[in-house]
């Protein structure tokens, strides 16, 4: 076994790998650039070298630096963790030629799937499905339908040199294909200057699932079951689960035998993973051959007990596979979540910028992985207690670290399994109102609102499911009202502690004390909720006005920022922000600003106006905090689509605000050279 | 008998009407409450005790006598904030549009005497349409006695206005000389000559909200502290700032019980200051970290960014909070900022609350505008606040703390209790290139020489070591553990006592 190792990379991914070794007793060398001084794999490693400036492309992924490295703490293998190096074969050329291992496939195998018509081509050879069509050129409508035909309705005909939708027809019947065929081949011809034309089955409700492959040198490969990948957002993996709720013991079977015979036809060894696209009848193509360990490889270690990097670092030093595929047996559910630094309300815009806050929920050994005694130690080194249902947070951040833009705008991969899917999910939707971010944009709402969608919650979900359910992006959401009235139960609850400690201010009048009534009004969400609060040693009994009692149990008090109670003896996780007159409540995605008042208060604040906010779409509002270096124009002038507007200066990046649409100018509020805050307003428009 | 007590209940709901449903109903479709509805929230519930309910005017002239109901358009009288005294005068608009007559300013004067007298905070709430016309100088002289009032109360009792309806003329001095002015965002203005006379004078045509809104007075005139986006937020919110104010300057500085602990360390402090020098960080994170549950009352929030000033609890008890903030104008002191945080120091120190500053200024801003404007005199008035106060004063060096600004910022030579600095500090004259172009003037003309030399300059001054050794700083501390010492170096000065020589007053340069 090797004595040290280093890890070609940074971030949760670095850390994730820093992890294993230590159990194993390998020491590790982490590498960094200028703007991963601080970072957390840098603090987890036993050395790390420093490898150049922040922009990956003069840093973490070039070769000679990373050589030099390893020639410096002389490690005997490299991990490269997933993108950067993982799948250069030039990189494990290099590792091959200085003797040292890489931890990972064989560069033949690099390179033959690294090739998408090579990597296809292979994958029919070794009898893998792959999606069915016509490459060749097609002389005239007949021809395609016959082609059409022998594919199998539907079939989506497209022109060669097409894009964004030009020139490409979905056909489900000999006449559409007919059509589809002239007007495709027109469309194309007008659009390109070039009308040729293939044909290809048209997959529908199409899911994303993939494969995990273990192969060892001495030709043995199994498969770990699949993951379903399908929750995506514009081809970014969002959510991630094993085993799919969609595919049947026989389909995983085919698709593990048809991946293990792919990693055998190339010579495959170390983990890799074959992704397929798969239809509403569950017939399966290939897509590609990951040759490198995926993001998502948790939810199979939570199912399967196995520690894939462990077996990748064994694999790469020489050793058999401990296991047949007779060993390998799924348990229960794992569900991932990808918190992302972007923000949701602004179109996810990636967020950078420093961590204010930073805690995840803690994490919780179960299932498999604890079984098989493979639970990784958190960072601090200590073990995470043990639960009916596991929390796996993998993180390379921490409070008060910075999110760059160099790189990945991913935070934390954060995982739950349960005995079932329904389990995984109630586990993941706890652990998301648990999981405290400050600072920056983030995803963490939208994860929630998607862990709450009747349509994910059954499992019917495609690759379009956030583009058909969010049409108009995320816009936050808007809670049930039973939902609401355990929110009510526990702000009313809360809110009586906090009121009952102003009371206990010094320099109070004797014997006229305020006295804090029982008779609360909770508005949220635009609803009004009368309560009355009943306290007793243990918590609170929350009267409604109508509805049944809600009994409310928490150890919180004013100031904390996390509130975990009990209600109605269900959990309830809400993230607790002061507003005037109340709070500012987040859960399962919804951000609620909660004003407890009493009746009187309410009556008054019911005559309060309802102001509507400015119409921002007259407005040109800064994005980000920065600098005005520049305003391009002045009041009265008619401003054209895209015209410069004014430049800030932000992360010592200048950003060009330009005009939506055309307008004219009617006020101008900034000037260059000053500061402005997110959101402030920089010019008004007619 | 039981007439009588009927006749009293008769007059009281006469009284308590006000100037009538239908005023009353006008009053709520501009978004206002009454002056009663206001009292009701701003004080406990059922803890108002009234002051001359029955007064009516004496006038007499242009038809006045016909009119003269109950109360005379102001409500005043006590009562209490979460059981703590304060005396509240609250204009009615109902009656005779809030117009303040010779009764009417003695209604607000009797409570200010007895707000005085038995020391406890006076909250106006001020809806007015400002001098009642038909009394003349009556009204005039009403006003003037209510000012000398407020000078008088100046630093012995706190005084807050709330601005909640029209404020102007002489109606705004009153006001003006108050410890802290609070608005109501569209509903309230403040000027001392309205937008006709202005157009009349000056032909400039200006709207009221332009020339007194909310937002002209706490982003460009800095005459309010604060504002709310309607009646009940604005008194919520002068709930909880009189939980963080003393009764009067004879008094502790309030104390609650809190829920964070003294000890508490938060490692995220030790990554507050980025790793270039010119990069800015938010000096509100170290604020909200340090205070006692991040509970920070911020005063004058958006005028003068380049400083915060406000109130935060530590340990249960308040403390102001001056701290200069990086992400605006670098931090740097000017007039504006220089300003505010003096008026801030000052009601600190009137009211012995303790004064804790955060210091990160590369100095005073340079150019014409702050010299032309006095930037002199504007400086010296915080300087002038720190070195007079005598409550204790605990000072946290962050990064720069540069040239007079080093001065200025509660430094150990204005009687500084504990001046604690961040391994980041740079105490200096000035930063490293500035000092290196003066130094080596003669050497301008070779970058690399120049290099080394401000190489040099900052291997020698870019610390607070220099400070350290003589003892102008007491101790370098890590950021994480910030909350605890300043936490304990203000339980050590719980018994300071400091006073300054005899004199009529200061003369400081107003």
């Amino acid at each position: 076994m090797f004595k040290k190792i280093l890890i070609a990379n940074r971030g949760e991914i670095a850390c994730r790998v820093i992890k294993t070794a230590k159990k194993m007793g390998i020491a590790t060398v982490a590498i960094y650039s200028d703007a991963d001084r601080n970072a957390l794999h840098v603090a987890m490693a036993d050395e790390a070298v420093h490898i150049g400036p922040a922009p990956a492309n003069q840093s973490y992924i070039v070769i000679d630096k990373v050589m030099q490295a390893i020639r410096d703490t002389g490690a005997e293998a490299v991990h490269p963790g997933y993108g950067f190096l993982s799948e250069n074969p030039k990189f494990a050329q290099a590792l091959e030629a200085a003797g040292v291992a890489f931890i990972g496939p064989p560069v033949g195998a690099i390179e033959a799937m690294g090739d998408k018509i090579t990597s296809k081509k292979l994958a029919q050879e070794a009898g893998v499905s792959t999606v069915p069509g016509h490459m060749g050129l097609i002389a005239d409508a007949d021809e395609a339908v016959k082609i059409a035909t022998e594919i199998g309705y539907p079939v989506m005909i497209k022109a060669s040199a097409g894009g964004g939708g030009k020139g490409m027809r979905i056909a489900w019947d000999d006449d559409e294909a007919r059509e589809g065929f002239q007007s495709s081949k027109n469309e194309a011809a007008n659009s390109f200057g070039d009308d040729r034309i293939f044909i290809e089955k048209f997959v529908t409700q199409p899911r994303h699932i993939e494969i995990q492959v273990l192969a060892d040198n001495h030709g043995n490969c199994i498969y770990l079951g699949e993951r379903e990948c399908s929750i995506q957002r514009r081809n970014q993996k969002v959510i991630e689960e094993a085993p799919s709720p969609f595919l049947d013991a026989e389909t995983r079977r085919a698709m593990g035998e048809q991946s293990v015979a792919l990693a055998k036809a190339v010579g495959y060894s170390s983990a890799g993973t074959v992704e397929f696209i798969v239809d509403g009848d569950r017939n399966f193509y290939f897509l590609e051959m990951n040759t490198r360990l995926q993001v998502e490889h948790p939810v199979t270690e939570l199912i399967t007990g196995v520690d894939l990097v462990e077996q990748m670092i064994r694999v790469a030093s020489g050793e058999t596979l401990p296991m047949t595929q007779d060993d390998v047996t799924l348990t229960g559910w794992a569900m991932e979540s990808r918190l992302y630094a972007e923000d949701p309300y602004r179109g996810f815009l990636p967020s950078i910028g420093r961590l204010t806050r930073y805690r995840p929920p803690a994490e919780v050994a179960a299932g498999p992985m604890q079984t098989a005694g493979k639970w990784l130690p958190q960072p601090s080194g200590q073990d995470a207690p043990s639960g009916d249902s596991a929390t796996r947070n993998d993180t390379g951040v921490y409070e008060g670290g910075e999110i760059s833009m160099y790189y990945d705008p991913m935070i934390a991969k954060l995982c739950t399994w349960g005995a079932d899917r329904g389990a995984a999910i109630e586990g993941m939707r706890l652990a998301l109102d648990r999981f405290e971010v400050e600072g920056i944009g983030h995803n963490l709402p939208f994860l929630s609102a998607v862990m709450d969608h009747p349509k994910f919650v059954s499992g019917d979900i495609t690759t379009a499911f956030i583009a058909e359910e969010y049409p108009d992006g995320f816009n936050g959401v808007a809670l049930p009202g039973d939902a609401l009235r355990r929110i009510a139960a526990a702000a009313a609850a809360m809110n009586r502690v906090a009121e009952i400690r102003r009371t206990r201010i010094s320099g109070r009048m004797d014997n006229h004390e305020r006295h804090v009534g029982d008779d609360w009004v909770v508005t949220l969400q635009g609803a009004d909720f009368v309560v009355r609060v009943e306290a007793d040693q243990g918590g609170s009994t929350v009267h409604f006005e109508d509805g049944a009692p809600l009994r409310v149990e928490a150890a919180w008090t004013p100031g904390d920022q996390l509130a975990v109670l009990d209600v109605g003896g269900a959990p309830l996780v809400l993230k607790v922000g002061k507003i005037s007159g109340g709070f500012r409540l987040r859960t399962r995605g919804a951000d609620l600003k909660v004003h407890v008042r009493t009746p009187r208060q309410a009556e008054l604040a019911r005559l309060m106006p309802e102001k509507v906010a400015p119409d921002t779409s007259r407005m040109l509002l800064c994005p980000m905090p920065g600098l005005v270096v520049k305003i391009n124009v002045e009041v009265g002038d008619e401003v054209q689509e895209g015209q410069p507007l004014c430049t800030v200066e932000a992360m010592k990046m200048e950003n060009i605000l330009r005009a939506e649409r055309k307008c004219v100018v009617s006020k101008v509020n900034a000037a260059a050279g000053d500061s402005l805050a997110v959101d402030e307003v920089i010019m008004e428009f007619e | 008998m039981k007439d009588i007590l009927q006749e009293l209940e008769n007059r009281r709901a006469s009284a308590r009407l006000g100037g009538g449903e239908k005023r009353i109903e006008a009053q709520h479709a501009k978004g206002k409450l009454t002056a009663r509805e206001r009292i009701d929230l701003l004080l406990d519930e059922g803890s108002f005790e009234e002051f001359d309910t029955f007064v009516a005017h004496r006038c007499t002239d242009f038809g006045m006598e016909d009119q003269r109901p109950y109360g005379d358009g102001v409500v005043t009288g006590w009562g209490t904030i979460n059981g703590r005294m304060v005396y509240v005068f609250s204009q009615d608009f109902t009656v005779f549009g809030g117009s303040l007559s010779e009764t009417h300013a003695q209604k607000i004067c009797k409570i200010m005497d007895m707000a005085m007298q038995n020391g406890a905070p006076v909250i106006g709430i001020n809806d007015s349409g400002g001098a009642r016309i038909q009394e003349g100088v009556a009204s005039l002289a009403g006003y003037a006695e209510v000012f000398q009032r407020n000078i008088m109360a100046s630093g012995v009792v706190p005084q807050i206005s709330v601005i909640m309806g029209p404020c102007a003329g002489g109606a705004v001095y009153s006001p003006a000389m108050t410890d802290f002015i609070f608005m109501v965002r569209d509903s309230s203005y403040m000027f001392v000559t309205g937008p006709d006379v202005v157009k009349t004078v000056t032909n400039e045509v200006v709207t009221a909200e332009e020339l007194g809104g909310a937002s002209t007075h706490t982003r460009k005139s800095s005459v309010a502290d604060g504002a709310f986006e309607n009646d009940v937020e604005a008194l919520a919110e002068v709930r909880r700032l009189v939980d963080f104010l003393p009764l009067n300057n004879q008094a502790k500085v309030p104390v609650r019980p809190f829920f964070d602990a003294p000890d508490r360390i938060d490692t995220s402090l030790d990554t507050l200051i980025p790793e270039n020098a010119n990069t800015p960080y938010d000096m509100k994170e170290l604020i909200l970290k340090v205070a006692d549950e991040g509970d920070f009352y911020e005063i004058q929030e958006d005028f003068a960014k380049n400083i915060i000033t406000g109130f935060i609890r530590l340990e249960g008890r308040s403390v102001g909070v001056v701290a200069n903030q990086p992400m605006v104008l670098a931090g740097c002191l000017d007039i504006d900022s220089s300003r505010k945080a003096a008026r801030f120091v000052r009601f600190c120190d009137a009211f012995e609350i303790p004064i804790l500053t955060f210091v990160d200024v590369p100095g005073f801003l340079p150019g014409t505008g702050q010299e032309l404007g006095g930037v002199i005199k504007h400086g010296a008035k915080l300087l002038f606040a720190y070195g007079e106060a005598t409550v204790p004063k605990v000072t946290v060096i962050t990064r720069k703390a540069y040239g007079g600004a080093y001065d200025v910022m509660a430094s150990k030579h204005l009687r500084g209790d504990f001046n604690y600095a961040w391994p980041t500090a740079e105490i200096a004259v000035m930063g490293a290139k500035g000092a290196t172009e003066i130094l080596y003037r003669s050497e301008l003309g070779d970058p690399e020489k120049i290099a080394g030399r401000t190489k040099d300059y900052e291997d020698r001054f870019a610390n607070p070591f220099v400070a350290a050794e003589r003892g102008f700083i007491d101790e370098v501390i890590q950021p994480r553990s910030t909350r605890r010492r300043v936490c304990r170096a203000f339980a050590s000065l719980r018994g300071k006592k400091l006073q300054n020589p005899w004199k009529k007053h200061d003369n400081i340069p107003l």
